[in-house]
């Protein structure tokens, strides 16, 4: 077990307190993939933010902890952050385009960043930058290209690159593909998880795509307002999803295969976080919805192995027992 | 909007018809480069019909639906809406009528409503400008029978709402219901759903095939094969500022032709898909700058051969109705290869999780 994360939770303070992440518990192992799939608003990137204690004005963690190589990430200090960060656990930003400097060549930014993280020594930075980029198969020579140079997906591995400098145990990756066209998307997850397969880091991939995780993930957490409602191995959660919530998203997709069908989708939008529905957060969407759910926050029910919060399922596990 | 153009021919007759449609953008430089978005489209949409624009982004698609919203003008070639040529068109009076029949949805439907006003403002303003006959009550009827008409019911109440009261999906409904107010005959319809949840897009694919079923027509650009799949009746795939293949969704997608939309269909994501991709073709963009002659996916191409540098391969027809540019799978310059086929959706429909 490299990570443990327990009951986090993260407030944003802007009018109302929102709480955008609920009491999130997981554990994440060496080498693994965890696909955290939801929409937007959902609090999946305010958790990766969280864990990786990115998180900035208004939001805040409100309680819970993030326990990484041993450490509580918490309570550390910025200081003592700087030396487990990028180091140790390294972060993967959405967009390219914002996330890199425009007016510094490649070669520049790598080495700000091994700079900052105690690597002084000009031709071991050269060295390991012109490695990485060999690594995510971009000609050492764009070392000296400018973000603009260079193509959306290229930008897009640069970012990986530049997460593998120290080769890191644990990457967090927050949509990195979701600007990709379908092409460019597919090769980079299947680098991605070449890449894994060869240095052995765990990774964190959120995304609001459920489909695109289920060929590369070893476990899935789908998330909805602020709290995992389902967890369990990728296969598992598709072709047997428990949560009413897991099922209408894995309906909402429509597939190049197998017949055309009517689809219907999830009727309702995801709630204010401000304001969240009483008793289980789906329970207005939901068609399986039943009396109980508008008062009961539903608890963490395992069903052959797949963490579920739904109380269809505590009503046949207590039956049994 | 006069009546009789309300009336429709019968389904199938051609609504939209462009003839060689081509926009180049001058990029400056010393040698007066020319960047291709679109070169020499041939596009039909006919009434009652959805057809799916499909490319990636860089692709030429966004400047097809810009050049039929008459936002940019042809560099050459000739666009034909329900038998009158867009050249023809004169004075404002002309090109309002000519917006109305055919509006634009937008991609965005966060950036794409002004937030200081309320919904029902700008349905009236959209409607003062495209439907100058109606008076003021008729036009707030409208307003509510368009809202409605997309599924945000109560009318009225949404209205009077401002664009931050509303969901994103809400949002592209107003973008709809704006669109639908016109009472058009074909919506161009950019992205629509690139920008929603995958809960809330399946309503508004459910909706655009209702309102097909009404009578309207639809121009559905998108780089999601597998929603295209879902409403179109046709499909386009672009690549490179050319149309690379053209024909019934059905068909397109059991029987590509085209490498490119064969590559397309590999890289769907799809739980259902077998994971056999490698990262060889990392997707990188084509040359649309100065392209020159030959096929502009040779450099991608795993079939590609001596005469795909030189000619650009024409669109042939593979099957009725199914056209295909390819010198390789069309031509005759080369025998059909055996075992390179996308996943057929016989063969590969009890294929999840190998």
């Amino acid at each position: 077990m490299i990570l443990d994360v327990a009951d986090l939770s993260v407030d944003y303070y802007a009018g109302r307190p929102a709480r955008a992440v609920a009491g999130v518990s997981f554990t994440h192992h060496a080498g693994e993939f965890l696909g955290i799939v939801g929409e937007s608003g959902c609090g999946k990137s305010t958790l990766l933010f969280g864990i990786a204690q990115l998180l900035s004005p208004p939001a805040e963690i409100a309680g819970g902890t993030v326990t990484f190589a041993g450490k509580n990430l918490v309570q550390l200090s910025a200081k003592e952050l700087r030396a487990v960060r990028w180091r140790d656990f390294s972060v993967v930003m959405q967009s390219a385009m914002n996330a890199l400097n425009p007016v510094k060549s490649i070669a520049a930014q790598y080495e700000d960043v091994m700079r900052a993280h105690g690597t002084r020594d000009r031709a071991e930075i050269r060295e390991r930058s012109r490695e990485v980029l060999k690594l995510v198969r971009i000609d050492p020579v764009h070392l000296k290209s400018f973000p603009h140079q260079l193509s959306g997906g290229m930008r897009q591995r640069v970012m990986i690159a530049m997460a593998l400098l120290f080769s890191p145990e644990l990457i967090v990756m927050d949509e990195p593909t979701s600007a990709l066209d379908v092409v460019a998307q597919r090769s980079l997850m299947v680098q991605i998880k070449e890449l894994q397969r060869e240095l052995g880091f765990a990774v964190i991939f959120v995304t609001h795509d459920m489909s695109l995780v289920s060929n590369f993930s070893d476990r899935l957490a789908v998330m909805y307002a602020g709290k995992f409602v389902e967890l369990g191995q990728t296969r598992q959660v598709f072709a047997e999803p428990l949560h009413p919530y897991t099922k209408g998203l894995l309906e909402a997709f429509p597939s190049i295969y197998g017949p055309r069908v009517q689809l219907e989708g999830i009727p309702g939008a995801p709630p204010n976080l401000a304001d969240p529905p009483s008793g289980c957060r789906f329970h207005p969407r939901c068609p399986a919805v039943m009396p109980q759910c508008k008062d009961v926050d539903p608890p963490v029910v395992v069903v052959e192995g797949t963490e579920v919060r739904c109380l269809l399922y505590e009503e046949k596990v207590s039956g049994v027992a | 909007m006069s009546p009789e153009l309300a009336t429709p021919k019968g389904p199938g007759a051609p609504l939209l018809v462009t003839k060689g449609l081509t926009r180049h953008f001058r990029i400056g430089g010393v040698f007066g480069r020319s960047l291709h978005a679109v070169d020499d489209v041939d596009l039909v949409v006919n009434e009652r019909e959805i057809v799916a624009l499909v490319g990636e982004s860089g692709s030429g698609k966004s400047t097809v639906a810009r050049l039929l919203a008459r936002i940019y003008k042809p560099t050459s070639g000739e666009i034909v809406f329900n038998g009158r040529s867009l050249a023809h068109l004169r004075g404002r009076k002309d090109v309002l009528a000519y917006r109305g029949d055919v509006p634009m949805v937008f991609q965005d439907p966060f950036s794409s409503l002004n937030p200081v006003h309320t919904i029902g403002y700008v349905l009236r303003r959209g409607l003062r400008l495209h439907r100058p006959e109606l008076d003021a009550r008729e036009r707030e009827e409208e307003v509510v029978r368009s809202l409605e008409a997309v599924g945000l019911v109560p009318g009225a109440q949404t209205a009077a709402k401002y664009p931050h009261e509303l969901s994103g999906g809400q949002r592209q409904r107003v973008g709809f219901a704006q669109a639908l107010s016109y009472q058009p005959r074909l919506v161009l319809a950019d992205e629509p759903v690139s920008m929603l949840d995958v809960s809330i897009r399946i309503g508004l694919l459910n909706l655009m095939a209702r309102l097909r079923d009404e009578g309207i027509s639809f121009l559905y650009i998108t780089h999601d094969i597998a929603s295209a799949r879902y409403v179109a009746d046709r499909v386009v795939v672009m690549y490179a500022a050319h149309v690379v293949e053209s024909g019934p969704t059905d068909e397109v997608l059991q029987n590509p032709v085209h490498p490119y939309t064969r590559l397309l269909l590999s890289a769907v994501p799809d739980p259902r898909a077998r994971t056999e991709v490698s990262a060889a073709d990392v997707g990188e963009p084509p040359r649309v700058v100065d392209p020159g002659e030959g096929c502009r996916f040779r450099w991608r191409c795993p079939l590609a051969i001596d005469i795909c540098s030189t000619v650009t391969p024409p669109l042939l027809e593979s099957s009725p109705g199914h056209e295909g540019a390819c010198h390789v799978t069309v031509g005759t310059a080369g025998p059909a290869p055996v075992g390179v086929t996308a996943p057929s959706t016989a063969d590969s429909a009890g294929a999840a999780f190998e």
